[in-house]
């Protein structure tokens, strides 16, 4: 079923509204569809935000080709680069649903029951020559899988170079969470752990202080390898990245602060069973308010109101506070357990 | 933007906390570590003990107390105190002297070190030249002679350390006018002995170490008399009158030589080898006292038939007929006699005998017949049986102090009456402001009640557990049943045992009620024992019972040690506590938990294996819970594996300490040379900096889960009487923390006082909690509406505290080792938390709610948690915002074993083991701080002493309060201190990485 109709480039309007129109278009407003579009290079891409809306409407030359599917029998691998080159006819795939049953597909859930489980943060406020990872750690499926140890770096000092101790990786775990990511490496110096730094640290306490962590690790390295450090946007051109300078040096700090906080967040909480009944995640308690130290109390108060219901807008701003590159792994369902409580993709 | 604001800045709250918190290192109880030198002046009545460590620790009446510390951290060698003055010196290892002098200052007299001094020989010579070996302070007070390895006296002047030269004895000057054929035979070799003569201060005497001992006249520079040793000389000592001396050998023999001016070469008049005729060791000191009836006392130290007895530490008293070889457990360092120093007097007439062993002080009533031993009032060797663990009591009701007091005296009716010898100083610190008890868990089985209250760690009652059990060493095999006619007449003294006949006896955990007197005590082997303060002796059967923490579990086989056999029967057990009842946990794992609820009559004990809850009035096994995680098989298995993995490292460490120490020795001892020793030195670093790197140490980084073993290691276990269920009815309640971050509650039924004996205790599991960063539960505490913690058992109704509020909702606030939270209660939901080593990367091991008093206001006080880190941080967190106050560095990080002896008490003080004998005590609080002051006077100064001393005291009150620059000294010195005891950080180092690798 085709159609056409036509749209102000300039004032292309919500997603939302794009979408209501859509199912005003094709008169099926009740029915939940998947909507994608082929970009300048013939990739089928994904349109469900304002952001990925926009900037189809601004590839469209004029013509904007829209996919719609409906939700139930989409095919989401038909997603992704070369789509559109690698497979003869997207169209008749579109079409024709019982095509892939040919081929069985690596099912990949939709982009809100996925989950990272690792990304490079704070792009713009490190020097080139670092990298901070962010792992996630969610139940015990995969271990985070590496190993430090004790060593000894050259640091630029005003008396000329000096030898000073420091922390090491000295081991990946094959399969582990470190090593899958391919952001961490043997002999990359580690320089803080969750904004805290290490120098001055034993072993010991990094390693404690990592466990600690260990359910939402930030580590910021000097990767032993230096030659893939992400370059500056700035200073090249003509990237298709998604990364966004937004952030000012004037608000690092608050960034900072930010995603301190939403490390906070993302804790797991602890498990109760009372009289030997079922096990339930113990739930945050309402701050009192005949409290002397209202700071706290505020602190407590934002938190909460944070935790409970999340404006989908958020995340990607959030996102764009200097994060380029996220990996996805796609999540069991029989996982959804109590783990995910829609804090998962808060910074 | 509110949230971003910094807390904790409020310049109100500052202040108050400047007027609540200071952290001082106030006193060293116990023994010294190491002993290595021994001084005392019957002038100032003061005693100094110097360590290998190069403390220098001066004792006097109790409570009179100075410590000094060589920067050098050298091996003190030699004490000396300077005749008539408030001055002392000391040698080192490094050969160097250093001048010591008590000094007033603001009250309080303190310990300073005023020179320092090494000898220096002519260029070229050897430095055996100006090796110092013997030290004489002469009575004039100006001058020190030193006699050398060369065989050369110098002559300092004092306190300028100006060597005379135009007064040096040269060995040359000595030997002119010997004998050919002696001096052919021997050079004068090194000088070993310098004593003056007692009543003419113009003659020296002279032993060189081959044997020959001259008199030299000061005045003519000459020899007056040739005594020819044919023995290798030890030492010498002059009688009161100076008409005879004596001098001992290096084959056991003592020899008295007559000193008069008709023979300038006298022969000796007696030469006696006292356990001859067989080879005897040497005797090292000699001391020959005339009494007012003739009979001297000849004292000597060792002397011992060198095949039979060899190995002994021996002092022998020979009075007359009557002669005891004093058997000590340990090395003698040295010792001195108390006898008569005033100048007049015509007899020594010995009182006492003080001698320092490496492990205790040992002092000898000479005066009463048997010769008894005084109990000292300092200088506990805490050690006597390795500890094992500490628990403290604050503030103790009259009556139970009493009490204990009354059962310990029993326990003391060995000991001499005689008031303590060494009385010097005056002690002007204030009377401690409450009786506080502190309990050590020894490895023995024993369980010894200190004095805690002030400056001298004091014993006051020992507790045996052993009695209960029936051991392999039957008790009644006694080593002192030696007969009359017995040779050598040896008696052994001392309280020093290391050796643990089995160590299942020893004492894991302590818990005492003060108001009811119950004591709870719980050991290696799984056993609990609780106690009754019982007056009088009593036989009865301790009632037993079996507590099975596996339950139904199958499959599971215990490779530790085996249960404990107790005796049947009833047993007789002296006055003090005695214990009724006996719980034997299945399987016998250590207990690592104990609670005891005194009102309730309830006795809580853990292990690896689950917990259990005892009722000791009805006598019955409430309930167990096995706390165990399916896979964990180490648990099971016992610690067998584990203990020799560590025993085998430890060994080896230690092993590369000696090693490394004994080949530094070598080459200083070859060369004495310092740049080449430090260079060896920086070579060992390097060397040992290479092995390091070859072998790195790697950390592995994973997300504990709850299949890691020793999860169910119970940790902690809390009494509290609160809202578990519905927030209408509050119960009692029993709550457990595991090694693997769970809580378990357990709602109590307790019968009310009328039917406490016809119905059952019940229980029921209200709750689980399952912290998940699953880090180990080191503390549970509930607060009541006001947000205080809950009052001890019977602490309200002995109108102690105040009740707590039980209208507004409590809060329970579980502490692991990784953080601290608050949940409300009786729904648990989490209302607060401090993570603390997430960002700081240390780790909780101690913690406790301490009561903090302003200095400032009497009625401000407030309760605090004090947290000890495992890197021996202390830091201060409020209550209940969990805020942190204030942090100090305390213990030094690889002092794995002082922070895990750590103990805080209930107003802010505490302890550590700073070594095996000894517990610094700290304190946190502006309030509370017990710490020595006191004063040593000229005693010339008599007549206006008094008034003096009046003035000192009112000075010392109101400076006490706020200490100056003393403090800070003090304070310097306890953390050099520190470093001199624990510089083998490698080894250290080691240990920890085994002690925590093996968690």
């Amino acid at each position: 079923e085709f159609r056409r109709f036509s749209l102000e480039r300039s004032k292309p309007g919500k997603f939302e509204e794009f979408y209501g129109l859509l199912q005003h278009v094709h008169k099926i407003p009740n029915v939940d569809v998947l909507v994608g579009y082929t970009d300048i290079h013939g990739d089928l891409l994904p349109i469900n935000n304002d952001d990925n809306y926009h900037k189809a409407v601004s590839t469209a030359n004029p013509l904007l080709r829209i996919f719609i599917q409906r939700k139930e029998d989409a095919d989401y691998s038909a997603f992704g680069t070369d789509t559109m080159t690698r497979k003869k006819n997207v169209l008749s795939n579109v079409l024709r649903p019982d095509n892939h049953k040919k081929k069985p597909h690596i099912v990949i859930s939709m982009p809100q029951d996925f989950r990272p489980v690792s990304s490079i943060i704070d792009v713009d406020i490190l020097p080139e020559t670092h990298r901070r990872v962010r792992l996630y750690k969610y139940g015990t499926e995969k271990p985070l899988g590496f190993y430090i140890r004790d060593g000894s770096s050259v640091r630029v000092t005003p008396h000329g170079l000096e030898k000073v101790p420091g922390i090491f990786i000295s081991r990946l775990v094959p399969g582990g969470l470190a090593q899958s990511t391919g952001l961490l490496a043997v002999n990359d110096e580690v320089l803080e752990v969750n904004g805290i730094e290490v120098s001055g640290k034993s072993l010991d306490q990094v390693t404690d202080m990592m466990i600690a962590n260990s359910r939402n690790l930030i580590i910021t390295v000097r990767p032993a390898n230096q030659r893939n450090n992400v370059v500056r946007n700035s200073r090249t051109s003509g990237s298709s990245g998604q990364s966004t300078e937004s952030s000012l040096p004037s608000s690092m700090p608050n960034i900072l602060e930010n995603f301190l906080h939403g490390e906070e967040e993302s804790d797991e909480e602890d498990v109760i069973i009372e009289d030997s009944g079922e096990p339930q995640q113990i739930p945050k308690a309402a701050p009192t308010s005949e409290s002397l130290e209202s700071l706290t109390q505020i602190e407590l108060l934002h938190e909460s109101t944070q935790n409970g219901f999340l404006p989908s807008s958020e995340m990607n701003s959030n996102h764009s506070a200097g994060s380029i590159s996220m990996e996805y792994e796609v999540q069991d369902p029989d996982h959804k357990s109590l783990e995910e409580d829609g804090t998962i993709i808060t910074l | 933007m509110r949230r971003f604001l910094r807390p904790g800045h409020d310049p109100v709250r500052e202040r108050l906390k400047r007027d609540l918190f200071q952290f001082n290192k106030t006193v060293e109880h116990g023994f010294p570590h190491q002993p290595s030198a021994l001084g005392y002046s019957p002038f100032l009545r003061l005693m100094a003990i110097g360590t290998r460590s190069g403390a220098i620790k001066l004792y006097g009446a109790p409570g009179v107390e100075f410590m000094g510390l060589h920067e050098e951290n050298n091996t003190v060698m030699q004490i000396h105190f300077i005749p008539d003055q408030c001055q002392l010196v000391t040698l080192l290892d490094d050969n160097s002297l250093h001048l010591w002098s008590l000094k007033q200052h603001s009250g309080a007299s303190e310990l300073r070190e005023e020179h320092r001094f090494t000898l220096k020989g002519p260029p070229g010579s050897p430095p055996s030249a100006t090796q110092i070996t013997a030290v004489l302070p002469y009575s004039s007070r100006e001058v020190l002679y030193l006699g050398t390895e060369s065989g050369n006296i110098f002559v300092v002047e004092l306190p300028s350390f100006r060597v005379l030269e135009d007064r040096t004895i040269t060995s040359e000057a000595v030997l002119q006018r010997v004998p050919e054929d002696y001096c052919n035979r021997r050079s004068c070799e090194l000088v070993e002995a310098l004593r003056e003569h007692p009543k003419n201060p113009d003659q020296i005497l002279i032993g060189y170490s081959r044997g020959l001992i001259v008199l030299w006249d000061l005045q003519n520079n000459k020899v007056t008399h040739h005594f020819l040793g044919s023995q290798q000389l030890e030492n010498l000592y002059w009688q009161r009158d100076g008409s005879k001396f004596i001098s001992c050998h290096y084959d056991g023999s003592y020899t008295q030589w007559p000193v008069s001016s008709d023979n300038r070469q006298p022969e000796p008049l007696e030469n006696l080898v006292p356990y001859g005729p067989f080879p005897c060791k040497a005797i090292s000191k000699i001391y020959w006292q005339t009494t007012k009836n003739g009979l001297p006392y000849i004292i000597f130290q060792g002397g011992m038939p060198r095949a039979s007895y060899g190995d002994r530490h021996s002092i022998s008293v020979v009075h007359g007929s009557q002669q005891t070889a004093f058997d000590f457990t340990s090395r003698v360092i040295d010792f001195f006699i108390i006898f008569s120093s005033e100048p007049t007097a015509e007899f020594d007439d010995p009182s006492a005998m003080v001698v320092l062993a490496e492990e205790e002080l040992v002092v000898i009533d000479l005066k009463t017949a048997g010769w008894p031993a005084v109990h000292p009032p300092y200088l506990a060797s805490l050690h006597c049986s390795a500890i094992t663990c500490s628990h403290h009591v604050s503030n103790i009701p009259l009556k139970l102090w009493e009490r204990i007091i009354s059962a310990g005296s029993k326990q003391n009716i060995h000991y001499s009456n005689m008031p303590w010898p060494i009385d010097g100083g005056t002690n002007i610190a204030p009377d401690p402001p409450q009786r506080d008890l502190l309990l050590t868990g020894h490895e023995d089985g024993t369980v010894r009640f200190w004095d805690a209250s002030g400056v001298c760690l004091h014993l006051l009652y020992k507790l045996s557990t052993v009695r209960v059990f029936l051991t392999d060493a039957d008790p009644n095999d006694n080593m002192n049943t030696l007969g009359e006619d017995e040779w050598p007449p040896l008696r052994k003294v001392g309280t020093f045992d290391p050796y643990s006949d089995d160590p299942r006896l020893g004492i894991q955990k302590i818990y005492l009620c003060k108001y009811s007197g119950y004591l709870a005590v719980a050991g290696t082997a799984g056993q609990v024992l609780v106690m009754e303060l019982n007056d009088e002796d009593a036989e009865h059967v301790v009632d037993h019972a079996e507590a099975d923490l596996l339950q139904d579990q199958e499959g599971y086989r215990w490779k530790g040690h085996e249960k404990l056999k107790t005796r049947d029967g009833p047993v007789r057990f002296e006055a003090g506590f005695q214990p009724f009842v006996l719980v034997q946990c299945q399987p016998p794992a250590v207990v690592t938990s104990l609670a005891l609820h005194s009102e309730w009559k309830l006795v809580a004990f853990g292990t690896s294996h689950g917990f259990g809850l005892f009722d000791h009035q009805q006598k019955r096994l409430v309930f167990v819970k096995c706390t165990l995680h399916p896979s964990d098989q180490l648990a099971l298995e016992g610690p067998l594996s584990r203990v020799k993995s560590l025993k085998k490292s430890l060994r080896q460490s230690f092993r590369r300490i000696r090693r490394s120490r004994v080949s530094s020795r070598k080459r200083r001892g070859g060369s004495g040379n310092a740049s080449e020793v430090q260079e060896a030195n920086a070579k060992f670093d390097q060397d040992a900096l290479q092995e390091m790197e070859l072998a790195p140490v790697q950390r592995k980084i994973e997300a504990r889960s709850a299949e890691d073993s020793f999860t169910g290691f119970v940790r902690t276990l809390y009494f509290a009487d609160t809202f578990l269920r519905d927030s209408s009815r509050h119960c009692p309640s029993l709550w457990a923390g595991t090694n693997g971050g769970t809580v378990y509650a357990f709602c109590l039924r307790v019968p009310p006082a009328e039917r406490r004996m016809d119905e059952p205790v019940r229980a029921e599991q209200a709750k689980e909690i399952q912290l998940m960063h699953r880090a180990p539960v080191v503390g549970i505490l509930v607060l009541d509406g006001r947000s205080t913690p809950l009052p001890e058992p019977l602490e309200v109704a002995h109108d102690l505290s105040k009740s707590p509020d039980m209208q507004g909702s409590h809060q329970l606030l579980v502490v692991s080792e990784e953080q601290f939270k608050v949940f409300t209660l009786p729904k648990v939901s989490s209302k607060l938390k401090l993570k603390l080593t997430a960002l700081e990367g240390c780790r909780v091991r101690k913690v406790t709610v301490a009561n903090f008093g302003s200095c400032k206001t009497d009625d401000y006080s407030e309760n605090d948690l004090a947290v000890l880190t495992n890197l021996g941080d202390i830091q201060i967190i409020s209550l209940p915002f969990l805020k942190l106050q204030i942090r100090y560095p305390c213990i030094r990080k690889e002092d794995v074993s002082g922070i895990a002896s750590c103990v805080f008490t209930k107003y802010g003080q505490g302890f550590y083991l700073i070594s095996p004998s000894e517990f610094e005590r700290f304190s946190l609080s502006t309030k509370w701080l017990v710490e020595p002051r006191c004063v040593v006077d000229m005693p010339e100064v008599t007549s206006n002493n008094h008034v003096h001393n009046k003035s000192g005291v009112e000075n010392a009150s109101r400076k006490s309060r706020s200490l100056g620059d003393y403090g800070e000294d003090e304070r310097k010195a306890g953390r050099l201190m520190e470093h001199a005891l624990l510089n083998d950080e490698k080894v250290l180092k080691e240990i920890q990485s085994t002690l925590e690798g093996g968690r």
